[in-house]
């Protein structure tokens, strides 16, 4: 026993100490951290965003040089704080505050006391730096827009937010990171990756030089260029269009999906949001809650479809065999359908098959296909639910998959919504509930880029491809499977040649006929959508939204669109005007119709959207 | 004969000894050098200087080994008293660095006779107890053995080197193995768990604890003579003291509001006060086989105990709280985990936690390491040259270099016990109880286990007069133990 005790000490005291060391070293990873945050501080060297070019290499956003003005919180000495303040022209609450918050975030980590400043403050501020210990310039690169559309696709960048710097480490305090659009989109294409310099310093906090002789110092890589799909001509041209009105024009190229022009109205200029006077900006836009000009219309906005939707409720009739072109229905003024259900109808000639039924727009024809489609199962349940099946063959319903940073599902309704709504079973319903289907009033909602992907199936002769934003990065064409490859409509390709000529037919006889151009078959149909509002929790209807949708020349289409005008009445009223001058000025170039380019840019619907808020009893549809 | 000696000499010691005393220099070096050029002749650096005692410790190592081996024995006492004189010069003679006069200066050169006195000291115990009139278990022969131990200790005190003078508690082990009672170990071990518990919680809660485990000893002890009368006596005086113990927490509640959290404080300290007296009755049966009388316990024995360890809480609570200075205090508060002060008193160990937790697996490389290069962890070529091997060579390199200290330990426990002669054998386990205590308190400093005590880690640290004291304690012993041979 005397002779093993202190074997035993020595033996256990071993142990312990191992253990301990394994404590420190292995288990508890929080010294390894500590450590760095001690010896090493990390300089970074900010690359060159990518710059974004049109569909055409026109540059669109390039960059220009900002400063940013950061604080070491610990390193901080005394300092006359009135000459800071005055260089920089803030006040010294404000100063205070941002130091405060800096200490809290970190006294080690540099933060972001001022950002963005200009050239001639940075030129200023720079001579008299050495004054301020703990304050540092920070040169990153802004965004500098040449041209004054297309906000709404670009997008714009700001500062991060701190749950995303906790989220990816590769951000830090002051970091701009893309926001919305491409720039959201394509942010690890286009920020490049930042140059990391190590520099050892000793206790005292003093640079003793490159940490490791500079081996794990990086050089910062440009991010990549975008050219984007967007023709800027188009774009603006539309921009222009929609001025004073509010709505949204989405325009694809149907042999590719490549979206030809994004717009929204109304919308702003994107230098609003760069640099220093992008918060205020942000705010004034973000505030304003009537027009909102930050909400994208052409890929957010959900209307009713309108009779643009008959095109697809005849295809569907087609596919299921529940109607031929000939068969021809009459129209009295409307389609009834009960003891005092009656779905109105405008006057024209009747009876009509299939082709006139679409070039005039007549809804006691589709009411009869839409029936016999749905009426075609057993239960009105499988109608829908397989009818809702064809619908989503042609994106409607749900997200596109895009490469837009924002959307909308939109609504196709299915059996279990109707189910819900007439409590079935213990109410029975029947498909004649459900006929405002069959003229795109009923409950299904589309966004404008659903309906112009829709009209690019159709042009397409049943296929389409999901619309995208992005054509190359770098220079190098892109090769993404989903962008490349043709999704197919479960319609057979021979029902959309009659389509088509009602379509076109549209244009020859029909409700577009003063919108024909000369020498280019265009392929449309309008649509005038029935819409209400809440206005202090009253149900009102305001005055029908203008719709629609074409596509042109008929065969070999270039460009396939959806114009949406928010309470412009009749579809060819607004929408159908700026639908064939966006496929003139796409196909052409120029615009040969300049009295109807007068009209539309001479007219504002400003007063219309004033109606509902201006507390009087307002009239519609005038 | 030379090269017999030669032959004798125990190269399993000395490898370990260069390996340790390269791996060292190495450390140093790592943790002191600069920009500079690597100039041999800069003296101004401590890794030449370092690098030049080691060379020199080469020439004492052969001086050693070529002086007879009967010489260390003749001349133990002399050299005793001379290292004790040289101790006590100090106060006339002493240079005062950082606050400590325990140097002298010969030039350029200060040599500190604290680190020599640990071999002259482990010399005059062996050579005490060896002796043929020495028996261990006389107390006046204990006196006498503690006397020697004490003497330079106490001359260290003052000047002041606490750190230096608690070494001599080492001789604890070479005293222990040569027959001093189990109950000094007993005391003593159980001095320090009463003194941190004291410091933990205050001297009532230690004191309530001690009274439980003596009445579990007692109930055990009594149940082994008298098997069932008084057992049961003593066990309800037990389980009475346990239920006033209650009773005492009851009445602390102050309202009916508090009676849950109360009832709950209640139970946790039911539960310990269950387990103390187990314990008590545990160590009473342990004791059992061993302690050979069964003879009735000696009921004034344990209130004589009682009394003693109730002086010695308030004592420990007094001492701690009037007699300590406040860095002393903080030390102790510091790893008790009662203060957690990271900026001031507790910087050190927490930048040295910090060196040695960035290290991970493998460390950052030799002469890599941040903390080191930046300079973050004071003192770190002497006592805190730990914290280096941490960062720099990781878990790996710091296991490897614990492993290395406990073989040699191991070693020199093993050649002790080989010897014949005791003289050798009591020196031998004064060596490995120097230099185990070393180890303990400097790796348990730097790894923040123990509180601060600033006593270098033999062969690693910086440091002339620790290298050639650390040198001479470990070659005497290896010529003692080459020289076994010829003892008959």
């Amino acid at each position: 026993m005397r002779k093993l005790l202190l074997y035993l000490i020595i033996i256990s005291t071993g142990i312990i100490f191992i253990s301990r060391l394994f404590y420190l070293q292995i288990y508890n990873t929080s010294f390894a951290a500590l450590s760095e945050d001690n010896a090493i501080k990390v300089l970074y060297d900010y690359p060159q965003r990518g710059a974004i070019y049109d569909r055409n290499g026109k540059l669109l956003v390039s960059n220009q040089p900002s400063y940013d003005v950061m604080v070491i919180p610990r390193e901080l000495k005394p300092f006359d704080t009135l000459e800071f303040c005055s260089i920089l022209k803030i006040t010294k609450e404000k100063l205070v505050k941002r130091l405060r918050k800096a200490r809290v975030y970190s006294p080690r980590v540099p933060s972001v006391v001022i950002p963005q400043l200009t050239k001639d403050e940075y030129a200023y501020l720079q001579e008299k730096m050495r004054k301020f210990d703990g304050f540092y310039i920070q040169k990153r690169s802004l965004r500098d827009y040449q041209t004054t559309n297309a906000s709404n696709v670009l997008g714009y960048i700001g500062e991060v937010n701190e749950s995303l710097i906790n989220k990816n480490p590769y951000y830090l305090s002051g970091d701009l990171i893309g926001m919305q659009g491409v720039e959201k989109q394509y942010e690890n294409e286009l920020r490049g990756i930042k140059g990391i310099k190590r520099i050892q310093k000793d206790r005292f906090n003093r640079d003793i030089g490159p940490y490791k002789s500079g081996r794990y110092d990086t050089l910062p890589v440009n991010g990549k260029d975008l050219t984007i799909t967007i023709d800027e001509e188009l774009q603006a041209y539309g921009q222009k269009l929609m001025e004073n009105k509010r709505g949204g024009i989405v325009a694809i190229e149907p042999s590719s999906g490549e979206i030809l022009s994004l717009i929204t109205a109304p919308t702003y200029k994107p230098e609003l949001l760069v640099g220093r006077k992008r918060s205020p900006n942000f705010t004034k836009l973000y505030y304003d809650t009537i027009a909102k000009p930050l909400y994208d219309r052409g890929v957010k906005g959900e209307y009713p479809p309108g009779s643009p939707f008959k095109a697809l409720t005849a295809l569907i009739g087609l596919q299921e065999g529940a109607v031929d072109t000939q068969e021809s229905f009459s129209c009295n003024h409307g389609f009834r359908y009960g003891r005092k259900a009656k779905l109105g109808c405008h006057a024209h000639r009747s009876p009509l098959n299939m082709i006139p039924g679409i070039a005039q727009s007549c809804n006691a024809y589709f009411a009869n296909v839409y029936l016999k489609t749905i009426n075609k199962y057993d239960t009105p349940q499988e109608g829908i639910d397989n009818w809702k099946k064809h619908l989503e063959s042609f994106g409607l319903g749900n997200y596109l998959g895009n490469d837009l940073s924002s959307g909308s599902k939109g609504l196709v309704p299915n059996s279990k919504l109707y189910n819900r709504q007439h409590n079935y079973p213990k109410n029975k319903w029947y498909a004649t509930a459900t006929i405002s289907n069959a003229i795109g009033q009923g409950e299904v909602l589309t966004t404008p880029i659903q309906l112009a992907n829709m009209t690019a199936a159709i042009a397409n002769r049943g296929h389409y491809y999901t619309p995208h934003i992005i054509k190359a990065i770098d220079g190098k064409a892109i090769h993404i499977e989903n962008y490349t490859k043709p999704k197919y409509t479960t319609i057979d390709k021979e029902h959309f040649e009659p389509v088509i000529e009602g379509l076109h037919q549209v244009f020859v006889q029909g409700t577009a006929r003063s919108l024909q151009v000369e020498g280019i078959d265009i392929c449309g149909k309008t649509g005038t959508a029935e819409n209400y509002t809440k206005i202090n929790g009253k149900r009102m209807q305001l005055t029908d939204h203008s719709v629609f949708i074409a596509f042109a020349p008929k065969d070999n289409p270039k460009i396939a669109l959806a114009v949406f005008i928010e309470n412009g009445y009749w579809g060819s009223r607004y929408a159908g005007k700026i639908a064939s001058l966006m496929i003139e000025k796409h196909i052409r170039g120029t615009i040969s119709r300049t009295d109807l380019e007068d009209w539309v840019l001479t007219h504002s619907l400003e007063e219309e959207y004033a109606k509902p808020y201006s507390g009087e009893p307002f009239k519609i549809n005038q | 004969m030379a090269k017999s000696a030669v032959g004798a000499i125990d190269w399993i010691t000395v490898f370990l000894f260069l390996v340790l005393v390269g791996f060292g220099w190495g450390n140093i070096y790592s943790a002191s050098y600069g920009d500079e050029v690597f100039s041999i002749t800069d003296f101004s650096k401590v890794y030449i200087k370092q690098g030049a005692w080691i060379l020199l410790s080469i020439i004492l190592i052969i001086i050693t080994q070529a002086i007879e081996a009967k010489f260390y024995e003749r001349f133990a006492g002399l050299i005793f008293v001379i290292s004790v004189l040289s101790l006590i010069g100090l106060f006339v003679f002493g240079k005062n660095v950082n606050g400590a006069t325990s140097w002298y200066a010969f030039g350029p050169i200060g040599l500190q006779p604290s680190e020599f006195a640990k071999a002259a000291t482990a010399l005059a115990l062996a050579k005490f107890l060896s002796d043929m009139q020495t028996n261990i278990k006389l107390i006046n022969h204990q006196l006498r053995a503690f006397l020697i131990i004490a003497l330079p200790a106490l001359v260290i005190v003052p000047q002041p080197d606490p750190g230096s003078a608690l070494v001599y508690a080492a001789f604890f082990f070479p005293l222990y193995r040569e027959g001093l009672a189990a109950s000094y170990l007993i005391i003593g071990v159980s001095a320090a768990i009463l003194f941190i518990l004291t410091l933990l919680t205050g001297p009532y809660y230690v004191l309530i604890g001690a009274l439980l485990f003596m009445v579990g000893l007692l109930i055990m002890k009594s149940a082994s003579v008298q098997k069932e009368r008084k057992s049961k006596l003593y066990l309800s005086i037990g389980l009475v003291m346990v239920f006033l113990l209650l009773i005492y927490f009851l009445i602390r509640i102050p309202s009916v509001i508090e009676i849950l959290g109360g009832l709950y404080t209640s139970i946790k300290v039911l539960i310990l006060a269950i387990f103390i007296t187990a314990l008590g009755v545990f160590t009473g049966l342990l004791s059992q086989g061993r302690s050979l009388e069964r003879r009735k316990p000696r009921y004034s024995m344990f209130l004589l105990a009682i009394l003693v360890i109730t002086g010695f809480c308030f004592s420990v609570n007094y001492i701690f709280n009037n007699v300590f200075e406040q860095r002393h205090r903080d030390r102790f508060n510091i790893v008790l985990g009662k203060e957690v002060d990271t900026k001031g008193i507790g910087y050190n160990t927490n930048q040295s936690e910090i060196a040695i937790g960035s290290g991970s697996w493998s460390g950052k490389g030799w002469k890599e390491g941040t903390q080191t290069k930046g300079g973050f962890v004071p003192e770190q070529h002497t006592d805190y040259i730990f914290s280096t091997v941490g960062e720099e060579w990781g878990f790996l390199g710091a296991s490897l270099i614990i492993i290395l200290f406990m073989g040699l330990l191991i070693r020199l426990l093993y050649l002790a016990e080989r010897q014949k002669n005791q003289f050798s054998r009591v020196y031998g386990y004064s060596v490995v109880g120097i230099l185990f205590t070393h180890f303990v308190v400097n790796v348990g400093m730097v790894t923040g286990l123990l509180p601060t005590i600033g006593i270098p880690l033999p062969f690693f640290s910086y440091g002339g007069s620790g290298l050639w004291g650390f040198t001479l304690l470990l070659f005497i012993f290896i010529k003692l133990d080459a020289n076994r041979v010829n003892e008959w």
